[in-house]
């Protein structure tokens, strides 16, 4: 039985690269319009997938920071402590005293040092500080406004406006790079079905014998299904190649950061396999549903 | 033991024809029935009905066990397994050769390569093709054609043959020997046949049993028929 199916498939095989030989033209047409889709469709697969690595990054690195009152004491530093930990959306609590913020500013400049060593220490202008991670990015300006309202807290800051920009901004390239690549993915169907309508007329004489010699219908459609596959898998060749060679000049080209240090590209391996392979799959995947609904509709037997 | 079974069939096509009225017929195995009638007799429907070409409006029909009337589309191959036909234009693939035409039907229902091998030059051998494998369809005659048609019909053993004017393009000596080639599969093989023509003198030769169709109705069914002109 199982062998019965391997014979069934070494000559659908064939007959659909005799078939891709055969109507040469109209499969290169195929080809190359999954070609081009596939490569946006690469383009915007490492675009968003880089866009999301460095949301997530940034994401990470967004912290509320709290400035406590100058005369604050222990027991009131405790006091915040407590009721932040109250907070539904407050993930991690960092403190930094006077002291440590001094030392810390003094190690970063020698500048910061020499002003610094001239304030005793109950002049000094520093402040207690809390710094607190959320859980939920998006809730963060809420989670601040609440924090200002506590006793003993002085000052709130998060980052504010020029992040929440970038990312709505990132978003919206996003839809639209979806939206592209749907319309494109539909426009490849459409041309697979052509060229496997024209694949199916070419032999209707030969598909009217395998009826009336007892050919199932599972027998007869895998010709074609497999033609489209293989439309796909041909297609995807020059993407695949544009994917990992292209982004590993990329990579090495911005030295693995774009515009600033904020910005990480992703590491390029394993990331250009997976992606590869998910083009792979898209190209046979979109050459299958073509040619699948080209069999349906012009193969009504 | 009957082969084929047909109870009150009634064929009306879309157009509103109707081209078989309540027909009942039972066919035995390693029978060879001629089905005659002039034209619109309803002899091709006939034929059509039990491959499951066309459906029939009313009634019910069996071949080798299987109710025809009912099959689903998707079940057709398993009653073209049973049997073979053979048509008045060959229906030959003239990008293949004689033997790749006949190995045709066997590869597509999945057989093994050494089997194809045996089958098709047995079946080659039955219609005198021996000698002719490496041919294409264009090289040969039309009753040589016939015969490959006949061998591909066959190759897989088929309880049934069925044939639709298989000589209707061929001169009467070409025609006598595709009689022949039948009547000898028929013998040796004991495949039923049925065989719708309007050759009289085929029919009048052969002398088996005959099946007599008029504007859709059952004229006749004699056991050692004859063409017979007033009943058509």
């Amino acid at each position: 039985m199982i062998m019965k199916l391997f014979r069934m498939l070494g000559r659908s095989i064939r007959d659909a690269f005799k078939s891709v030989i055969r109507n040469f033209s109209l499969s290169l047409a195929s080809i190359s319009c999954i070609t081009i889709t596939l490569i946006i469709v690469a383009i915007a697969i490492i675009a968003s997938f880089n866009v999301n690595n460095f949301t997530e990054e940034i994401e990470k690195d967004l912290t509320i920071v709290i400035f406590l009152e100058n005369d604050v004491n222990e027991e009131e530093i405790a006091d915040v402590r407590q009721e932040l930990k109250k907070m539904s959306n407050v993930d991690k609590i960092t403190f930094k005293s006077k002291q440590e913020v001094k030392e810390e500013m003094q190690s970063e400049s020698e500048v910061f040092n020499t002003v610094l060593n001239e304030w005793e220490d109950d002049e000094s202008p520093l402040k207690d500080t809390f710094q607190v991670k959320v859980k939920e990015i998006e809730q963060i300006k809420n989670t601040a406004e609440k924090i200002e309202k506590f006793d003993n807290v002085s000052v709130v800051r998060y980052g504010e406006g020029m992040v929440d920009q970038m990312i709505s901004a990132f978003t919206s390239i996003k839809n639209v790079t979806y939206a592209v690549v749907i319309a494109l993915i539909l426009v490849t169907i459409f041309l697979i079905i052509n060229t496997i309508k024209l694949t199916i007329s070419a032999r209707r004489r030969e598909i009217g014998i395998m009826r009336l010699v007892g050919a199932s219908n599972f027998t007869i459609k895998m010709p074609f299904i497999i033609e489209g596959m293989i439309l796909g898998l041909l297609g995807s060749i020059i993407p695949v190649l544009f994917t990992t060679y292209g982004y590993l000049a990329f990579y090495r080209h911005f030295d693995g950061y774009l515009f600033s240090e904020l910005i990480r590209l992703i590491q390029p391996e394993p990331f250009i396999y997976t992606t590869s392979l998910i083009i792979i799959g898209i190209g046979i995947l979109v050459g299958m549903i073509g040619s699948a609904s080209a069999v349906k509709k012009y193969l009504k037997i | 033991m009957d082969l084929i079974k047909i109870k009150n069939v009634e064929k009306k096509y879309k157009n509103g024809v109707t081209a078989i009225y309540d027909l009942n017929l039972s066919i035995e195995k390693g029978a060879f029935i001629f089905v005659i009638g002039g034209s619109g007799s309803g002899k091709s429907t006939l034929i059509k009905m039990l491959y499951r070409e066309e459906k029939p409006t009313k009634g019910q029909i069996i071949v080798g066990g299987l109710n025809v009337a009912k099959l689903r589309n998707k079940k057709v191959y398993k009653l073209r397994r049973k049997l073979g036909i053979v048509f008045q234009d060959y229906r030959l693939l003239p990008k293949l050769t004689v033997y790749e035409n006949v190995a045709f039907a066997m590869e597509v229902i999945g057989a093994k390569k050494n089997e194809i091998r045996i089958n098709v030059l047995k079946a080659l051998e039955e219609v005198g093709l021996k000698n002719k494998v490496h041919n294409y369809p264009d090289q040969l005659s039309g009753g040589e054609q016939q015969r490959v048609a006949i061998a591909r019909a066959i190759v897989n053993n088929p309880k049934l043959l069925l044939c639709d004017e298989p000589t209707g393009n061929l001169d009467p000596e070409k025609s006598m020997e595709i009689m022949k080639v039948l009547d000898d599969i028929n013998k040796t093989r004991g495949t039923t046949i049925i065989m719708a023509t309007h050759d009289k003198d085929i029919v009048n030769a052969m002398k088996k049993q005959v099946i007599t169709l008029k504007d859709g109705h059952l004229v006749n069914f004699k056991q050692k028929g004859t063409y017979d002109n007033e009943a058509v």
